[in-house]
């Protein structure tokens, strides 16, 4: 099974769609590891082996016979289990600073307005410096479409079942993208505040969005997003009046779970607090 | 969720090591895994025998080491067991901290 999508099916993998003008292309994740590593059993067929001293030793697994005794043999390893995610999340960055790019990760729970917020920094930013954008959603062409739009590059990346991006869906999705030094790409996470924290993109900075539908309390709920953050932006605030939500509490609640917060307070579709936030963005690149 | 790709993980560094050792199956894999490393233990249960299948960990014994949450303050350097990321320093009540241990996700070694 697909430790990434999680489908059953050997040919699938993301699909990863870049938009333009003329209609897009579709590439499916080829080098993606669905080719998931296995041995091959071995069977004992006519021969026998015989062991003549004790031991907890046990006959069922597959092992080659070219031993005469099977002592046992302790591999050390202390290997971190996401390492090949983490090492390709150093290339990408490394490809970044190499072309003194800005590239922020962007995630949130499904609703929160990322991709609205995009949509305004888009058509505010997109003539002054250039911007690309990655889209992960499990499905459709829809958030890219949208981004599209306003006429900025985009590439979708379609999980599946994935719940979160991975380093080598960005890495594939930037050479389509194939960007120009000194710009901006934003990267849209699949929605969800759990898995996508896990996950090193390369991102020079890393964005968590909430907004004041979604309870103030979000931030001690959903540790592992906000700890991992360096950004973070409250949206939707032009319905701060309709909603029990209270800005000060959910940023000390945010701060509890990582001092460093910086926060943007926002309205993507009103445009209010959007100046704050652009002024950073374009102090990133300097 | 995405205890599917740290099992598929965990597959992976298992079987590239029993490539570079010449070997073919585990018996016995140690994994180190943190309190605060964001991982559901029951899911990477369930999803676990999946994952391994037709693997050199199929019919591997897992012994997992939990390490406990713990930070160091940074006003005023007390360490102290942490369970939750918005926990506070007992000692100065400040939320600055450093997080020293619970986060790990290794694996430690593998018997073959």
């Amino acid at each position: 099974m697909c430790g990434v999508c999680g489908c059953g099916n050997e040919n699938k993998g993301p699909v990863l769609t870049m938009m333009h003008e003329h209609g897009h292309t579709h590439e499916q994740m080829h080098n993606h590891r669905h080719d998931r590593p296995h041995s091959h059993k071995h069977t004992h067929g006519d021969h026998t082996h015989t062991h003549t001293h004790d031991h907890g030793h046990d006959h069922h697994h597959g092992h080659d016979h070219h031993h005469d005794h099977p002592h046992k043999t302790v591999i050390e390893l202390e290997k971190d289990i996401l390492q090949k995610n983490q090492l390709l999340a150093e290339r990408n960055r490394g490809y970044f600073a190499a072309k003194k790019m800005f590239a922020m990760n962007l995630i949130s729970s499904p609703g929160s307005g990322k991709t609205a917020i995009l949509e305004k920094t888009l058509m505010d930013l997109n003539e002054t410096v250039p911007c690309y954008v990655i889209e992960g959603d499990q499905q459709t062409l829809n958030d890219a479409m949208r981004i599209e739009a306003t006429k900025t590059p985009v590439v979708q990346v379609n999980t599946g079942q994935g719940c979160h991006l991975e380093s080598d869906m960005v890495q594939q999705a930037i050479t389509k993208l194939d960007p120009k030094e000194k710009s901006f790409l934003f990267i849209e996470n699949v929605g969800n505040l759990v898995c996508p924290s896990m996950f090193d993109l390369g991102e020079s900075a890393r964005i968590v969005i909430m907004s004041v539908t979604e309870g103030d309390d979000k931030p001690i709920k959903y540790p592992d997003a906000f700890h991992s953050a360096n950004i973070c932006i409250i949206n939707k605030m032009d319905l701060l009046p309709y909603v029990n939500f209270d800005v000060d509490k959910a940023k000390e609640y945010a701060l509890k779970v990582n001092p460093s917060l910086k926060f943007f307070e926002m309205s993507a579709t009103k445009g209010d607090g959007m100046e704050t936030w652009y002024e950073w963005l374009k102090s990133q690149l300097n | 969720m995405h205890e599917m790709s740290i099992a598929v993980g965990i597959v992976n560094i298992a079987t590239k090591s029993c490539q570079e050792a010449e070997k073919s199956a585990v018996t016995e894999i140690g994994l180190e895994i943190g309190e605060l490393a964001g991982i559901e233990m029951d899911a990477l249960e369930f999803i676990w025998p999946l994952a391994v299948e037709g693997t050199v960990l199929e019919h591997a014994k897992r012994v997992i080491k939990k390490t406990r949450g713990e930070a160091i303050c940074l006003e005023c350097a007390h360490v102290f067991p942490l369970e939750n990321h918005h926990d506070v320093c007992p000692k100065c009540n400040s939320y600055f901290k450093k997080i020293t241990k619970g986060k790990e996700l290794k694996v430690n070694y593998l018997e073959v």
